[in-house]
Parts: C-alpha cells; sequence; structure tokens
C-alpha cells in the first residue's frame, strides 16, 4: 500500500463510518496526521518493549519518573505538564494523551486505545512504501507480556513478528524462557527472516560470544551496521537457572571494538539497537565513540526528539520508543559522499481508531487466539477504578494485587515488583483473566510468604531504591521501585545508598528492626520456591471482591523532591 | 566455541589442578602471607604486605562488572604494564578479610590475571601492582545486589 492508497483507504474508512464514525474526536484529524513526508535515503523504524500486546490497548504513562542528580529535569524524568512544556505540545490532544498521564480517562475515552499489531502493520508497511530498502527494529520485550505469549512459550509473538516484518531484534524478557527456548525460537523460526543480536552476552566459562554481535544491511547503497546490546542484567534481574551458562554487563570496551570493526569494513551508518534503559544508554553515549544513533528501550520512555550526546569524536543521538505498542519511531537519514549529513526523527503514536487494521494481522491474531479464547474472557470483576501500573512507587493494579496477597495469603505486608509493562484499564471496565495476565505473564509466578525480619525489610527496599535511584546510570538497572502493601514509609531519592528510606510503619506503629513480620510475595529468584501463581492469587481474591473501588494507593511519603518535574500531582 | 574444545579445557583444568595440589603444598604456600590473608581491615592488609603506601596508577587496567551478576564468584581482570612487576594483590575493601589474591611474576612473566572473587557487599575492589619496590594501584566500585527486575 502506498502512501495515496492509504489516504484514500483512511478516507473511504471515514465516509463509510466503518472505523472512525464513531470515533469523532479523531475523525477530522486523521488525514496528514500519518503522512510523513519521505527524507534522506536510508530510513529505521524502531519499536520496542511492545509487551506482547497483539490488540489495541490502553497505556496510561507515568505520573512519577524522578530523576536523580545530573538526570532532574531532563528527558526522560519528565512527566506531565512538564513534558508538555519541555516539548512545547498542546493539554488535550491526542499527543499529549499518548505521551503523558494527563486528564487520562477523558483522553482514553476521546482517543481510544492505542497499539495493536494490526495497525502497527498497516503503519509500517505505509513507512516502508514511502521508504524503499526501510528496515524495521525491534528493541525485545516482544516475547512477554501477555497470557498468549505465556501459554504459547513465546511462539505468538515470534509468528507475529515475522508477520509484522522485524528485520533485526536484541531482547531482554526474552531470555526469561530460558536458554533453550530462545537458542530454539532463534535456529527453528529466526534463522532467515529475523536477525538476533547482542554484543554483550558471551559464555561464562570462555567468554564466547553467543549471539551474533551485529549485522550490516545494505540500504539503497548505504552500509548500515546494526549493533545489540541486550539488557546487561538479565541474572541479576530474573533467577540466575534461566540462563545458566550465559553472562551480560554493559561491555563498554567489547563495543568499542565491534564500532571500529564495522566502521572499518565500510559501515557509513552505525546503530545500536539497545536495551539499556534510557539513562544507561545516555551515559554509554557520552563514552563510546563512533555511533549515530542509539534506539533504546526497556525504560519504556516515549521522548518525542532524539537526545544529542557528544563525545571525544562527534555526537550521538539518543532516542527511547515507549512501550505497548504505542509508538513506532522512524529515523530518516541523509547520506551523501559517505558520511552522514541530516536527519528526521519522529515517533509515531499507533491510535487504533486512526489507522485501519492490516485485514491479514488481524485474521492471524483472530486465529491464534482461538484456542484460548475462554480462559482470556473468563470476567473477574468490575472496576469503577483507573487500574495502571506506571509510576515510580506504585500502580492502582499493583495495590490491587497486594492486597490480594495480604488477604489471600494472610500476610500483613506484601511486596510487589517494580514492572513497568502492564496495560491500563477505565473506570467500568470489566476485569478478565486476560486482563490479569497483562500484569503478571512471567515464567517464575510463584508467590511466597516469608516470615522478614523488620531490618530485612529496610535492607531489601534499600537495595531496590538504589537500583533506581543511584545517580550513577550504569549501577541503576532499570525498573521501578518494589512495590510494597500494608506498610507505609518514606522515600528521598536524592538521600545516598542505604539511607533513602524511613518512617516505615505497620498500622500507625513504627516497623521494629528486630521484630519478625509476615510478608507476601511473588517472582522470586531463587530455584525451587512453591506456592500458587501470582494469577491464581489474584483471580481468587478478584472474584471474592466483585468489583474494584480503590479508595486509597498506598504511596509512600516523597522527601526531597517538591519541585522535581519528574512528578506531576495532577494526574 | 565447540564442546570438543571445552570438553577438553575441563578435562585438562582438572588435571592442572590436581598437579597444582600437589606442587602447592611443597612451594606455593610456602610463601603464604598468613596475617596479610586474615587482617580484617584494609590498613591492616596494607601494613601486612610490607607497609605499602599506594599510589594511583593509569597504567593498571582493572577490569570487572559495574554490577556483579553473583556475588560468590565476580570475575576480575589485571593487566598491569608497570616494568618489572613483581606482584598483583586483590583487595575487595568491605570484605571481612579484605585480601582477596595475591598474585606473584616470576622470569618475565607477562603481568595478567582473571581471577573470581566472592563479595557479601557493594564496595571498591583495589589491585596492588608491586614492581622495583613500590607499590602502584587501581580500583573499581563493583555493586552487589539482591536483584529483582522492573521492566
Amino acid at each position: 500500500m502506498n502512501r495515496r492508497e492509504f489516504i484514500q483507504l483512511l478516507a473511504t474508512a471515514a465516509a463509510s463510518g466503518a472505523v472512525l464514525n464513531s470515533r469523532s474526536a479523531l475523525a477530522g484529524e486523521a488525514t496528514g496526521f500519518y503522512d510523513l513526508p519521505a527524507f534522506g535515503n536510508v530510513s529505521l523504524m524502531h519499536m520496542t518493549d511492545c509487551h506482547a500486546q497483539l490488540l489495541p490497548i490502553y497505556f496510561r504513562e507515568p505520573n512519577i519518573n524522578i530523576g536523580v542528580g545530573a538526570a532532574k529535569g531532563q528527558p526522560p524524568h519528565l512527566v506531565g505538564e512538564h513534558f508538555l512544556r519541555y516539548y512545547g505540545l498542546r493539554p488535550g490532544t491526542k499527543e499529549a494523551y499518548a505521551l503523558t498521564c494527563l486528564d487520562f480517562r477523558a483522553a482514553a475515552q476521546r482517543y481510544g486505545k492505542v497499539g495493536g499489531f494490526a495497525h502497527l502493520k498497516t503503519l509500517v508497511d505505509q513507512v516502508r512504501a514511502s521508504r524503499p530498502g526501510s528496515l524495521l527494529l525491534d528493541g525485545g520485550d516482544t516475547w512477554q507480556g501477555s497470557a498468549t505469549a505465556l501459554w504459547s512459550k513465546a511462539q505468538d509473538m515470534v509468528d507475529a513478528s515475522k508477520l509484522l516484518g522485524v528485520d533485526v531484534m536484541t531482547a531482554h524478557w526474552e531470555f526469561t524462557y530460558g536458554a533453550d527456548r530462545v537458542t530454539e525460537i532463534i535456529n527453528k523460526d529466526l534463522t532467515g527472516h529475523i536477525d538476533f543480536i547482542a554484543q554483550n552476552v558471551t559464555t561464562k566459562d570462555f567468554g564466547d560470544p553467543v549471539f551474533k554481535p551485529w549485522v550490516i544491511k545494505s540500504i539503497n547503497g548505504v552500509q548500515v551496521a546494526i549493533i545489540g546490546q541486550a539488557f546487561p542484567y538479565v541474572p541479576i534481574s530474573h533467577p540466575r537457572y534461566l540462563v545458566p551458562d550465559w553472562q551480560f554487563g554493559i561491555q563498554e570496551e567489547g563495543l568499542q571494538t565491534h564500532v571500529n570493526t564495522v566502521r572499518a569494513k565500510g559501515a557509513q551508518i552505525v546503530v545500536l539497537l539497545s536495551h539499556n534503559g534510557m539513562d544507561v544508554d545516555l551515559k554509554l553515549a557520552s563514552r563510546v565513540t563512533g555511533i549515530d544513533v542509539i534506539f533504546g528501550g526497556h525504560t519504556h520512555d516515549g521522548v518525542p526528539r532524539p537526545v544529542p550526546v557528544k563525545n571525544a569524536s562527534g555526537t550521538t543521538l539518543v532516542t527511547n520508543a515507549g512501550s505497548n505498542g504505542k509508538f513506532l519511531g522512524v529515523m530518516d537519514f541523509d547520506v551523501r559522499n559517505g558520511k552522514l549529513q541530516d536527519w528526521r526523527y519522529r515517533l509515531m503514536p499507533v491510535f487504533s481508531n486512526l489507522l485501519p487494521a492490516d485485514p491479514n494481522m488481524t485474521s492471524w491474531i483472530n486465529t491464534m487466539r482461538v484456542p484460548f479464547s475462554s480462559q482470556l474472557s473468563q470476567p473477574l470483576a468490575g472496576t469503577e477504578s483507573l487500574l495502571y501500573r506506571r509510576d515510580n512507587f506504585i500502580g492502582s493494579f499493583d495495590q490491587v494485587i497486594m492486597d490480594a496477597l495480604m488477604k489471600v495469603k494472610n500476610a500483613e505486608i506484601s511486596f510487589s515488583p517494580g514492572f513497568r509493562w502492564g496495560t491500563s484499564l477505565l473506570p467500568g471496565d470489566t476485569i478478565t483473566m486476560e486482563h490479569l495476565m497483562d500484569q503478571t505473564a512471567i515464567t517464575y509466578p510463584t508467590t511466597t510468604l516469608i516470615e522478614m525480619r523488620g531490618d530485612t525489610i529496610k535492607s531489601i527496599m534499600e537495595d531496590v531504591c538504589d537500583n533506581l535511584f543511584n545517580p550513577d546510570p550504569y549501577l541503576q538497572q532499570g525498573g521501578d521501585m518494589i512495590r510494597v502493601g500494608g506498610m507505609h514509609y518514606s522515600i528521598n531519592p536524592n538521600a545516598p545508598s542505604g539511607q533513602r528510606i524511613s518512617d516505615m510503619t505497620l498500622h500507625g506503629k513504627p516497623i521494629s528492626p528486630t521484630k519478625i513480620y509476615k510478608v507476601a510475595g511473588w517472582a522470586p529468584m531463587a530455584e525451587g520456591a512453591t506456592g500458587a501463581p501470582i494469577w491464581d492469587v489474584v483471580s481468587e481474591y478478584l472474584l471474592d471482591v466483585k468489583t474494584v473501588n480503590l479508595r486509597h494507593i498506598n504511596e509512600p511519603k516523597l522527601l526531597g523532591v517538591g519541585n522535581n518535574p519528574g512528578l506531576e500531582i495532577h494526574c | 566455541m565447540n564442546i570438543s574444545r571445552r570438553t577438553f579445557f575441563s578435562k585438562a583444568g582438572s588435571m592442572v589442578a590436581m598437579l597444582g595440589l600437589l606442587s602447592a603444598t611443597r612451594n606455593a604456600f610456602a610463601g603464604w602471607n598468613a596475617s596479610a590473608f586474615g587482617a580484617k581491615t584494609v590498613p591492616d592488609v596494607l601494613k601486612d604486605l610490607g607497609n605499602l603506601t599506594l599510589v594511583e596508577s593509569p597504567d593498571i587496567i582493572l577490569m570487572a562488572p559495574d554490577i556483579a551478576e553473583d556475588g560468590s564468584v565476580v570475575p576480575i581482570e589485571v593487566t598491569s604494564s608497570i616494568p618489572n612487576t613483581q606482584r598483583i594483590d586483590i583487595i575487595a575493601e568491605q570484605n571481612p578479610n579484605p585480601l582477596a589474591a595475591s598474585f606473584r611474576f616470576s622470569n618475565g612473566a607477562l603481568p595478567f590475571i582473571g581471577t573470581k572473587i566472592k563479595m557479601g557487599k557493594t564496595a571498591n575492589v583495589r589491585a596492588i601492582v608491586i614492581a622495583d619496590g613500590k607499590a602502584w594501584t587501581a580500583a573499581k566500585m563493583i555493586k552487589v545486589t539482591a536483584g529483582g527486575c522492573g521492566g
């Protein structure tokens, strides 16, 4: 489909009312929004962190994403109105809906769902039609995040990625299916279709590369090198037994060697397809030379403009393309005389009411879901509250999970991991099993009930907190703070390591360092834990309560960040 | 890395380990600095290693992860380009016994070592190079974390 046909299709759809008529807010804005004038001679599309969301969803961006040290007030640590001001966006627009949490409920009703592979496919094909030779790069976190991905051991996402036309990918949660499954998929499904690249994964014994570190592609006669950077902390963030023989890490020296190698082989453009997280990418860009652009993911930051970072030999652009299929990044390069002359970048929100669904992809998704349909659609409860996860400290869906853990497992305190994936539900929606799996579908879902001393609870919280707020990005892991149920606490993100958490209380009484508390949690790092999977615990709770109506979310008291642009009180 | 090479090395490794044990009891342990390895603070270690005064040197390359994947086996590599390097010591400053390893180089052996050390918590790891009676040093902070994920 070329651009003209695409616009005609939109017009037809609008006229017939098939797609757009009920969405009057968008109908008038359809024409032109996806009309990207072509530029230059080398184009790369970038998607990342779709977390296996094949269908359109709601996804509320964070109201708290605090930057500490040099990152304070800088992208990506801007939320809400601070975000709009920085990027010159108007409130109430569909861009503000896609990129911020402002007025989310009303905006979601007005502009509809985002993402969905059938709609993304239409956009990808349109970009390909206007930019011959362009490639689609996938930054990873593609195979995990939904019921069907978990139940099919990622097969649905592997097949969908091939249908979408992904050319090159790197990985993070992909590794949680285990080293054997990753190897099997690469050998059986990806070979000849998708290059799976990662320069920073080696064998533990001899340090041999496990995957291809890079590929060089010829685009309209220009040699383009794409180097892969998998998530550097897989065996720390996830159970070690899943990848027993592989080591990770940022591996700057190895990366510099690969950049020099591909340049020596004639690459005129060098790209890093990264799952480092944006803060790590910004630091890396200042230290490793010879990279033109880092296409980043992991931290789920929808960043409209690339951040230029100076280093010893030039400037590297750093992007981040959000999550859950909400965005497609389109980078156009003008390469002449063997050099990059100029570039254009657009972060395109995928509005499912604006982009017609690709019929082949729709039909494939529907067929794939048939065997699972009764489980997926099982209703668990209604909700009168807006349910979401994304926030530095707690989301409303996390509150439901922690309430369920405390109730079902009879615990005083509960912990839930600070994941950044998990879709949103609007007040009035029915929570189905599929929605619950969107928050919980992992390969190590065991729930636990542990007796813990007060000082142990504090040290765990300080440890996770340092992975989020250490001023050195290389010592961060890119997740959010561990979610805490039952217990209140205060937090000062700018305090030194080990001193950020204070005022821990349970039912108004201070937590005693030496007293034992019953703590429920899930997603244990150790092998051999026994307990019901988290979705069983939460579904039991939801079937019991019937309707979710959250009167209180256990947001900690924030200290020392009153004027931080990573904090939006109007969400 | 093919399987046969890996199998070969693992077998060869166990042979070397056995031979090493035999020779170690006779030779290497003769020079074992028991007091330095038993010392509980960094100043005591430096005292027991010979009243060392350390000078920072850019000619020592200390390679180690920013965040340890497993605190019980943290990979450390040290390369010295200081002439006449005779010894490389490794100190994990927050360990109960900070001195983790000591390597001696003789007959022109290249001063490069790779080893794995155990760390209980986040700390500076310090390489000390002894050359011509002087003590040079380089350090890197290594984070040890309980783990768990976000993104």
